[in-house]
């Protein structure tokens, strides 16, 4: 029922909102919460506990506890009492069999035995063995809280921002407005976030609602603004939390219509809500005087006030029926009402604080914990810092023992004094090794309703003072968030070349390689490869990394870094090199064309470029040489022409001389192909006569689609990456992270001609040095199957009679060979021209020969054709 | 780790921008023997206190850059480039 219109509210009654509970409407105005709404058309149960399924009505009203979480939009545990309104909302309760008045498994809550109490089911559910499965089944249904809707997909978009703030404050009350206010009169720039809404405040950026999740270090604070999370860089922190009004623990404490005072005065000053007919005060402080008060004032009958400070009430009992309140029992005398405000004193919220590093101290005159030692860069201010507090501790509560029902010291857990006593009495004497067995404060509330007064209990228990029994370690997130929101958007980078999208019409069937998109194939791997065989073949290697390496110290600065010689290269020449670590162990490998005295092009592995560049400017960094490294991967395409017919095929693309004497094999060239300013690079990758070409990426699918008209009359075909790692097997070429891991080391990767070790230095000839001294012991070699069967690459080299001595790296069928061939590491022993070993294939063994020598081509001279 | 790192180049920027190479490594002059290769490439100090480390500044302006930094507290005390002419004084 609502009140008359008063100033202050933050209704706007002329606009109304409709939105739906059960497919009902429910009818709001603008500044109405989603709970404010429901009580207000008389819902008074919001929703069903954890555990014992009890009704459980508005509590804080503040967006502590758990009590109203319920399903919006298909988000799960959305606190409604402090979720703004929204048109056509569906709303809906959770944790409920039934309904929200009438819940099956209420059945939890009568029923006595071994069903209930805290660890109940490392005990009960343990025996039969057999029957653990169905009870797991039972347990994972009933669990947890809410539902997510897994077929729903993604209902909203999150993102995350980075922001910064010279001043961050925590908190919009009074003490946290004064200090924004101070700073920015100083000229500072300053943010406050509350988790309520506040008015805005002059030169201060007010986020309102948001709530900080924590303090990380280097000032982070990540603030749930609801979809925006904000990564805030605090230079410094002000933390004014304020405090958090604690229950009392009573039997019935939890019956719907227990309210905490600050949760009745929003309902009636905010959205101008008769929140009772009849209500009863019970308090430790000053707030549940003022909440009096307020409900006078809103015409709700006051049947009785009682200040624990001054009336010591022994006994506090609530009763109701069908889990809402009827009446109160003070001292066994009997007060009917539908509303009981009990206030157990503020709490200051320290979390924040507690989390950086301050100190949490016992103040016994108050009953609080309050924080101390604040670490440099925060500021405590207000009552969080315990300005203000006039509580005392309540003496009338945890007499729950008399059998008067259960008194709840967590409610969003369901966890009973005697829960916590049953703890004590097994012998979990410490306050955290009782959270985590009775799981009390693991809760929703993150322990902001049942800190304090499961510390109070086990003080009393262990007739200890509070300050022995201490607090739990703080930990974020302070509040609960979602974790859509921690995870933003979902991002998954592709790269893709300039020519894509020829590919894609070209029939390409698009694979991953690294972060690259790549034909795998045309449709037809092993047609693809023939083509390149007999006549030619064209393939998008713009995905190669490629560097421009210039300055005087250049060929200098790769003498150092690769193992073999640079210096003594001539202008427009290609060199293979292979990386390597200082630990001898193969990095990458690529070419390197030397353009002038001073200037080197540069090629790596497409997976490996990232990585190799970092590699050359941190040597850079390290020797401080004259050079400079630039990459332009993605600035420059490339595709490679290969095949017998590919000289044909360049001839009509370009003017310049390709006869064999005018550009040979590792030769480059500076040329205009297809009107494209290019570097042509004579090296083949897959073994026949081959034309790498380089050019400004804008222009890929023009060159593309002109080396496919060139080479229309010859048959020319595209080929994907499967063809070429047929191509480059036929070759024995290595694969690097393919027939290399982070172990393999050149000299025994079979590429010893590679390492000049009379060099003076170069990254990784000292290792290499001593892997000669110990001697070669596994080594890289070519394989070819006796029967045929292609082996699965990963498989096991095995010797007759023995265990695994190697493994396969690499395996294809040969269509041009017609023989399954491959790559192996075996012992050296066994590494020798036409030796045997077994292959597991199929679950059995195949044999297979040794081979050293390229299997196709040995001399090379395709290659050089 | 979330502290903020000063780029020479950009200025603070949140840790996730970087990459960080480990501590600082001396690479032998003249030929080592096993014990000393071994110690270069594998061991480290690992030092509870101040050490000095290579940072990469990988999703920013790729520089390479030496701070020295707090294990413990993870404070960062300074960052410069790295200048080997320098670092020979030093040495001497």
């Amino acid at each position: 029922m609502r009140l008359p219109a008063r100033p202050g509210e933050r209704l706007d009654r002329n606009r109304e909102v409709t939105f739906s509970l059960y497919g009902k409407p429910v009818r709001a105005f603008e500044g109405d919460t989603f709970g404010s709404a429901l009580y207000a058309s008389g819902q008074r149960i919001f929703s069903r506990s954890f555990k014992y399924h009890r009704p459980r009505g508005l509590l804080c009203c503040s967006g502590s506890c758990a009590n109203c979480m319920m399903t919006v939009d298909g988000v799960p545990n959305v606190r409604i009492c402090a979720e703004p309104v929204r048109e056509g909302a569906v709303v809906r309760p959770q944790n409920v069999w039934g309904s929200l008045e009438h819940d099956v498994l209420v059945a939890t809550d009568k029923l006595a035995g071994p069903f209930t109490p805290v660890g109940f089911y490392y005990r009960t559910m343990i025996r039969p063995r057999w029957a653990w499965p169905l009870y797991e089944k039972f347990l994972r249904n009933v669990a947890g809280l809410g539902k997510l809707d897994k077929q729903a997909g993604r209902a909203n978009r999150y993102d995350i921002e980075h922001r910064r703030a010279e001043v961050l404050v925590v908190g919009g009350g009074r003490a946290g407005r004064e200090a924004a206010r101070k700073h920015a009169a100083a000229g500072r720039q300053v943010v406050l976030v509350d988790e309520g809404f506040v008015d805005p405040l002059e030169g201060v950026d007010v986020i309102s609602p948001g709530r900080a999740l924590g303090i990380w270090e280097g000032g982070l604070v990540p603030v749930d603004a609801g979809r925006v999370l904000y990564r805030f860089r605090a230079g410094k922190i002000v933390v004014a939390t304020g405090t958090i009004e604690q229950p009392l623990v009573f039997p019935g404490n939890d019956l719907v219509g227990v309210m905490l005072p600050d949760g009745v005065r929003r309902l009636i000053e905010d959205w101008g809500i008769k929140p009772a007919e009849q209500a009863v005060v019970v308090t430790v402080d000053e707030a549940g005087r003022e909440a009096a008060a307020a409900l006078e004032e809103a015409g709700v009958q006051l049947n009785g006030v009682y200040d624990l400070r001054r009336e010591r009430a022994r006994e506090i009992v609530a009763r109701g029926r069908g889990g809402v309140l009827r009446s109160v029992e003070i001292d066994g005398r009997k007060i009917s009402c539908d509303l009981l405000v009990m206030s157990g004193g503020r709490q200051p919220a320290y979390s924040l604080l507690a989390q950086v590093g301050a100190r949490i101290e016992y103040d016994p005159e108050r009953g609080v914990f309050i924080p101390t030692d604040i670490p440099d860069g925060i500021e405590a201010v207000g009552s969080v810092a315990g300005e203000g507090l006039d509580g005392a501790v309540p003496a009338a509560s945890y007499n729950g023992a008399s059998g008067k029902g259960k008194c709840f010291v967590c409610v969003c857990e369901d966890v009973t004094d005697k829960d916590l006593k049953r703890a004590i009495g097994e012998g979990f004497d410490s306050i955290e090794l009782a959270k985590r067995y009775t799981t009390v404060t693991m809760g929703p509330c993150q322990g902001r309703l049942c800190h304090v007064p499961s510390i109070r209990l086990y003080a009393r228990e262990n007739e200890k003072d509070e300050a022995t029994i201490g607090t739990t370690t703080a930990r974020p997130p302070w509040a609960p968030v979602t974790l859509g929101l921690l995870a933003g958007r979902p991002h998954e980078p592709a790269q893709r070349t300039s020519i894509h999208h020829r590919h894609k019409e070209l029939g390409a069937r698009m694979m991953w390689t690294g972060t690259w998109r790549r034909p795998h194939s045309y449709g037809d791997p092993e047609g693809e490869a023939k083509s390149v065989h007999d006549s030619v073949g064209v393939i998008d290697v713009s995905t190669l990394g490629k560097m421009i390496v210039r300055g005087s110290d250049a060929a200098e600065f790769l003498e150092r870094l690769y193992p073999n010689r640079f210096g003594d290269m001539k202008p427009m020449r290609i060199r293979y090199g292979v990386l390597n670590s200082d630990a001898g162990r193969i990095m990458d490998d690529g070419t390197i064309a030397r353009l002038d005295d001073e200037t080197f092009y540069v090629t790596t592995t497409s997976t490996g470029a990232g990585a190799v560049l970092e590699w050359f400017e941190w040597w850079n960094a390290v020797w401080g040489m004259d050079v400079e490294i630039v990459n332009v991967t993605g600035a420059l395409a490339a595709v490679n022409v290969a095949g017998p017919r590919a000289r044909a095929v360049m001839r009509s693309l370009t003017g310049i001389d390709l006869s064999n004497e005018g550009l040979s094999y590792l030769d480059a060239r500076d040329a205009q192909v297809a009107g494209v300013p290019s570097l042509i690079l004579r090296i083949g990758f897959v073994g026949e006569l081959g034309y790498e070409l380089h050019f400004p990426s804008p222009y890929g699918e023009h060159v593309w689609n002109a080396i496919l008209q060139a080479g229309e009359d010859f048959g020319i075909r595209p080929f994907g990456l499967e063809p070429q790692r047929i191509l480059r097997l036929e070759k024995m070429h290595i694969l690097i992270g393919q027939d290399t891991d982070s172990e393999s080391n050149v000299l025994e990767a079979n590429m010893p001609w590679i390492a000049k070790l009379d060099k003076d230095d170069f990254v990784g000839k000292w290792s290499l040095e001593h892997v000669q001294e110990r001697g070669l012991q596994d080594l890289l070699v070519g394989f070819e199957m006796e029967d045929g069967k292609v082996p699965l690459e990963g498989a096991q080299v095995v010797l007759e009679g023995t265990r695994p001595i190697g493994r396969i790296t690499s395996s294809r069928w040969s269509p041009e060979l017609r023989k399954a061939i491959g790559m192996a590491w075996v012992p050296a022993e066994v590494a020798e021209e036409g030796k045997s070993f077994l292959v597991t294939v199929d679950g059995g063994f195949e044999r297979a020969t040794v081979r050293l020598r390229p299997f196709f081509d040995p001399e090379g001279e395709r290659l050089r054709s | 780790m979330s502290f903020l790192l000063d780029c020479p180049n950009c200025g603070p920027r949140d840790v996730n921008e970087f990459s960080c190479a480990g501590e600082v490594t001396v690479r032998p002059k003249e030929s080592p023997t096993l014990r000393e290769l071994t110690s270069y490439i594998y061991f480290r100090r690992n030092v509870a206190g101040v050490q000095r480390e290579w940072w990469y500044h990988r999703q920013g302006c790729e520089i390479w850059f030496q701070a020295e930094r707090d294990t413990r507290t993870n404070e960062v005390l300074r960052t410069e480039i790295f200048d080997p002419a320098e670092q020979e004084a030093r040495a001497k």
